[in-house]
């Protein structure tokens, strides 16, 4: 390829990153609420639609999009402790495949339920005016939404860092990923700690699809495919592992983003195939223990 | 006894002989008795449903005028509409019911390549008169079709070069294609690629993208950094209304052209003015015609009148005219014995809605204008979203010949 200029390989390179945002976001959430609770959580790609839908309706209703970047987290963290209290706590205990199949189960019910009030077709969303258009990023012009996407995740990674490392409370969540049974003995109320971190899963899912929203629109199955790509991010920065899930959200994205300007029929397939090479080398993935899943 | 009114005294013979003779004969003289059902599935449910509901409505135009004006010697018509789901099995079953429970007299519709190609199947075995109203090249050719065999709408090939042939001479020749990797991505580069070759266009890049992806941007630098003159892109429904969105964002439109084989009214009307601005494509039919033919405004009106002022589709307007020449033709031999009804459709020369068209006696391919227009920014609620730039009136020329599809 004649026109392969360096400017052109930093402009993708800042393009994966952008697309790797998205799955930073979706898998920490994964990845915390498997590390703590042990579930696999088959709803999280339905919280992250349902969070660009109810951001669509807050927009349609007069709402400006930096409330609903605030409002959106919230009303999906809430729905997300309802379902926890209610739907997976009676199945602590029971082994993995509980859990997993009511919320694959569940995923369904909400797809449904979006399509019986939103309907089949979908909706487009406007990109908020203030972060309309392109900028020169040095390399060349990029659109200034998409480097907005990677900015807010940096600004939630590094909220969810102090909050785990230089909290009393993010010292148990971590104890609690260690042995749940010592911090109980010890005398921590660790359902209830569950219960939040299961909120702050599905409440980043929500933001995910809110932020995805005025970059593809909406449709009751775009929770879908970026669910299963999600999981691979997990899988290759090692399921439970917070670093992990940002290293290797990275990482897809630029490795789909590259993969796109050499052979765009293989972006998608390069996910799997990166996957497959990961768990050949290294089973556990990059940052994983291994035996989390025995 | 049966009732024989409406039947000429012949018939009427002859359908109590074959009452007597066959039950299975029997129910078919009973039918051309009655009414005459035209069976229409249509992709009511998933992406395509809002062009699948308008396709319904502008059937149902062609019917009621059809039974207003005298039906076919009092016969009236009647439209049986079935959901195929957009899938090609679903179709192929929705198909045999129509045939074999509901007796239908004729099928028409179909809003993907693969489905019309699955009802297609079905009708040529059982001899049945099928209308498709959906872009396909591969229903035109050869091994596909049978005398039983319509085709309304436009195909890719005429599409493409339709556009192609606009595009490449006012926007310019150097070429990025971007397309879904489909058949129907596939069939509209061939059809651009068809008259650029003539015309000396260079290509710089094909780029297919995995049929329905959601994010483009990955793809976008590179097209950027190719500094085409004009950029094809051939996908369809939600895929071309991200990758439109997206390459705004980017910036494309600034330095380059952007052009799609086809923009669909509805599509516009969802996604709204802005990812669709200045966009340049092709399409079989836009209310806007009214302005310059007559034929346009009377149908615009008729359906304005039944659906409160409402405006008809690209894919409703085919649909229309597909269920019409059915009903003129069997009107003017005064049978739907499709023995009779073939040869009077392949001498039709109508002009329903759009100006004049004829179906080519080789492929039973309905030659037509493309129309070729340009999205502009109108305000949310405005139905005059598209500026026609040119009516391209093809001729048999412009088409595949007989010959290349295989028949001799």
């Amino acid at each position: 390829m004649a026109d392969l200029t360096l400017q052109l390989l930093g402009l993708q390179l800042f393009t994966g990153i952008a697309l790797g945002a998205l799955y930073v976001l979706l898998a920490i959430g994964l990845s915390l609420i498997f590390g703590m609770l042990t579930v696999v959580n088959f709803a999280h790609g339905a919280f992250y639609m349902l969070g660009a839908y109810v951001g669509l309706w807050l927009l349609m209703h007069g709402v400006n999009f930096w409330t609903a970047l605030i409002l959106v987290p919230l009303a999906i963290g809430a729905l997300g402790l309802l379902v926890e209290r209610t739907l997976i706590r009676p199945l602590y205990g029971r082994g993995l495949d509980y859990p997993l199949l009511l919320t694959f189960g569940l995923s369904y019910m909400i797809v449904e339920l979006v399509r019986v009030f939103f309907g089949n077709t979908g909706y487009p969303v406007d990109t908020p005016d203030v972060l309309q258009g392109a900028v020169d990023i040095g390399v060349g012009y990029f659109p200034l939404y998409r480097l907005f996407v990677i900015a807010a995740t940096v600004v939630v990674l590094v909220g969810l860092w102090l909050f785990l490392e230089r909290t009393s409370f993010g010292l148990i969540v971590r104890a609690g990923a260690r042995d749940p049974e010592i911090v109980r003995i010890l005398g921590v109320n660790i359902a209830r700690v569950w219960l939040i971190v299961f909120g702050i899963g599905t409440g980043l899912a929500g933001l995910a699809g809110l932020l995805a929203a005025p970059l593809q629109g909406v449709i009751p199955e775009m929770g879908g495919p970026i669910l299963a790509e999600s999981f691979v991010v997990t899988v290759v920065g090692g399921m439970g592992s917070l670093l992990g899930a940002v290293v290797a959200g990275l990482l897809v994205g630029v490795v789909v983003s590259m993969t796109s300007l050499f052979a765009p029929e293989m972006s998608r397939v390069a996910i799997f195939a990166l996957m497959a090479i990961v768990l050949l080398l290294r089973p556990q993935g990059f940052f994983g223990r291994a035996g989390l899943m025995s | 006894m049966m009732k024989n009114n409406g039947l000429t005294r012949r018939q009427a013979v002859v359908a109590t002989g074959a009452a007597l003779a066959s039950p299975f004969l029997f129910n078919i003289a009973r039918a051309e008795a009655a009414t005459i059902k035209v069976g229409f599935p249509v992709p009511l449910t998933g992406p395509y449903g809002a062009e699948a509901q308008d396709q319904v409505r502008a059937a149902q135009v062609a019917i009621a005028e059809f039974n207003e004006t005298g039906g076919l010697k009092g016969r009236r018509a009647e439209l049986l509409v079935r959901d195929d789901k957009l899938n090609p099995g679903e179709a192929a079953t929705r198909a045999l019911e129509l045939i074999e429970s509901d007796k239908v007299d004729f099928i028409v519709g179909s809003l993907s390549a693969s489905v019309q190609l699955a009802v297609n199947n079905v009708t040529k075995v059982r001899k049945v008169l099928y209308n498709s109203i959906s872009q396909s090249d591969a229903i035109n050719e050869a091994k596909e079709f049978s005398r039983y065999t319509f085709h309304e709408a436009l195909n890719p090939h005429m599409t493409g070069g339709a556009v192609g042939r606009y595009a490449f001479s006012k926007y310019g020749k150097r070429v990025v294609f971007l397309s879904a990797d489909y058949a129907y991505g596939h069939e509209m580069v061939r059809g651009f690629q068809a008259v650029g070759k003539a015309m000396g266009i260079e290509t710089l890049a094909d780029i297919r993208h995995p049929l329905g992806a959601t994010d483009f941007s990955a793809l976008l630098p590179r097209i950027q950094a190719l500094k085409p003159d004009v950029l094809v892109i051939s996908n369809f429904g939600r895929d071309q209304q991200i990758v439109l969105k997206q390459a705004t964002d980017f910036g494309l439109k600034k330095s380059m052209k952007i052009v799609a084989p086809i923009l669909l009214y509805t599509a516009r009307i969802a996604a709204g003015a802005k990812a669709f601005e200045g966009v340049v494509g092709g399409t079989s039919y836009y209310w806007g015609l009214e302005k310059t033919i007559p034929s346009a405004k009377a149908f615009n009106d008729r359906f304005r009148k039944m659906y409160n002022g409402r405006l008809p589709s690209d894919y409703g307007s085919l649909a229309y005219a597909g269920v019409k020449t059915f009903l003129m033709a069997a009107r003017q031999v005064g049978t739907t014995d499709p023995e009779a009804v073939i040869p009077a459709m392949e001498a039709l020369k109508y002009d329903y809605y759009k100006g004049p068209e004829y179906y080519r006696k080789c492929d039973h391919q309905a030659v037509q204008s493309v129309l070729i227009i340009e999205s502009k920014n109108a305000p949310p609620g405005d139905p005059d979203v598209f500026n026609i730039l040119a009516v391209d009136q093809l001729s048999e020329a412009d088409l595949r010949s007989c010959q290349e599809l295989g028949f001799h």
